[in-house]
């Protein structure tokens, strides 16, 4: 598959969401989301978790990300790498950790945007650096030829029939 | 760009609905909500304007089921019709694992067919995707209007490489689960060849 493929191996999960557990706690924040510009949820941590329909956050997210980006663009920015959504009592932190994964901290009163900002820009070097492993992993594995064994190799007719019955 | 999380055995693929204005892109995505069952779907977002038409996006999240033991899930989007937001469309484009092209069967909607698709290539073009090789399915909407343009008609001007094609009538779900299938399959298939 091509390396432009999103992956994400326990090991990598497991240090991500160690980096936004810490993140969130440090922060003083109420959840942490990590997501790819495309809008997939990669990783979530956070209190009332079940509240948030996580999986609307991220395509919005993305969304929001990508015509900022644009805009940014229209005016002769090369991107914005962070931006803030206030609300009355929430409030959103969504940044860019790399040219592919949106990071995005719900704060409240709790918090406050300097502290929030703080503690991301440390978060981010950790994220960049799991992220630079996991690339390596995943271009090593193709390079041994270890995706031979994917599950998607063997994927047949009647697998594919099977989601639809 | 597929995401496989090998952590969480899942797999995400992102299809695009394109098309002229009101071909029927966000009608097809109501209808896939509303015969979903509640478990294997997300919330419809629409991001519309007061009359309804679209205005960023349309999304809908869907869980297939388990393929080889991971769970498959597809996010669907439709995309403004409207020619002046290009832009958007741009940006939906992105990452696009599949493509479902809504062509609208009035006659007078031919040439805004035609553009569309124009635009699309272009787009596509944009992204770094290729129309012929990115997994593309051609849907021929609105079967029911009175005069509605014959079928080798709609193909001589809009299919570009014999792929496959479904006509529908979207507000009674004609052929609209046919052509999500369609195009997972495809998406599915193209996840074989390189994986």
């Amino acid at each position: 598959m091509p390396l432009t493929d999103t992956v994400m191996y326990e090991e990598q999960l497991g240090q991500i969401n160690t980096v936004l557990t810490r993140l969130r706690s440090e922060a003083n924040s109420r959840a942490a989301f990590l997501i790819d510009r495309n809008g997939q949820q990669i990783a979530a941590t956070g209190e009332d978790l079940d509240q948030v329909d996580a999986t609307a956050l991220a395509s919005l997210t993305a969304g929001n990300v990508a015509s900022t980006d644009a805009i940014a663009k229209l005016i002769g920015e090369k991107a914005f790498s962070a931006l803030v959504h206030e609300g009355d009592k929430d409030n959103l932190h969504i940044s860019l950790v790399n040219d592919r994964i949106i990071l995005v901290i719900l704060f409240d009163e709790r918090s406050s945007l300097g502290l929030v900002r703080l503690r991301v820009r440390k978060a981010s070097g950790d994220l960049v650096h799991i992220f630079e492993v996991l690339d390596q992993r995943h271009a090593a594995e193709i390079a041994r030829g270890a995706v031979n064994s994917s599950p998607f190799s063997e994927i047949t007719d009647d697998d594919i029939d099977s989601l639809f019955a | 760009m597929t995401f496989i999380n090998y952590a969480a055995r899942e797999i995400n693929c992102k299809l695009v609905y394109y098309g002229p204005g009101l071909c029927g892109k966000t009608t097809n995505l109501q209808y896939i909500y509303d015969k979903t069952n509640p478990g294997a779907k997300g919330k419809l977002i629409s991001l519309a304007t007061e009359t309804e038409r679209t205005l960023f996006f349309d999304f809908l999240p869907l869980e297939l089921g388990t393929i080889r033991g991971f769970k498959t899930r597809f996010h669907l989007y439709t995309v403004p019709g409207q020619v002046f937001y290009d832009a958007s469309r741009k940006l939906i484009l992105k990452g696009a694992d599949g493509i479902i092209f809504v062509a609208d069967s009035q006659q007078a909607r031919m040439e805004a067919n035609s553009e569309s698709l124009r635009n699309l290539t272009d787009n596509l073009k944009l992204q770094a995707l290729d129309i012929r090789t990115i997994p593309y399915v051609l849907q021929l909407n609105k079967r029911d209007v009175p005069g509605a343009v014959p079928v080798d008609v709609m193909l001589k001007a809009l299919r570009i490489k014999g792929e496959e094609y479904i006509e529908a009538i979207a507000p009674r779900g004609v052929g609209v689960f046919e052509t999500l299938k369609a195009a997972a399959r495809h998406v599915l298939i193209s996840l074989k060849k390189t994986a």
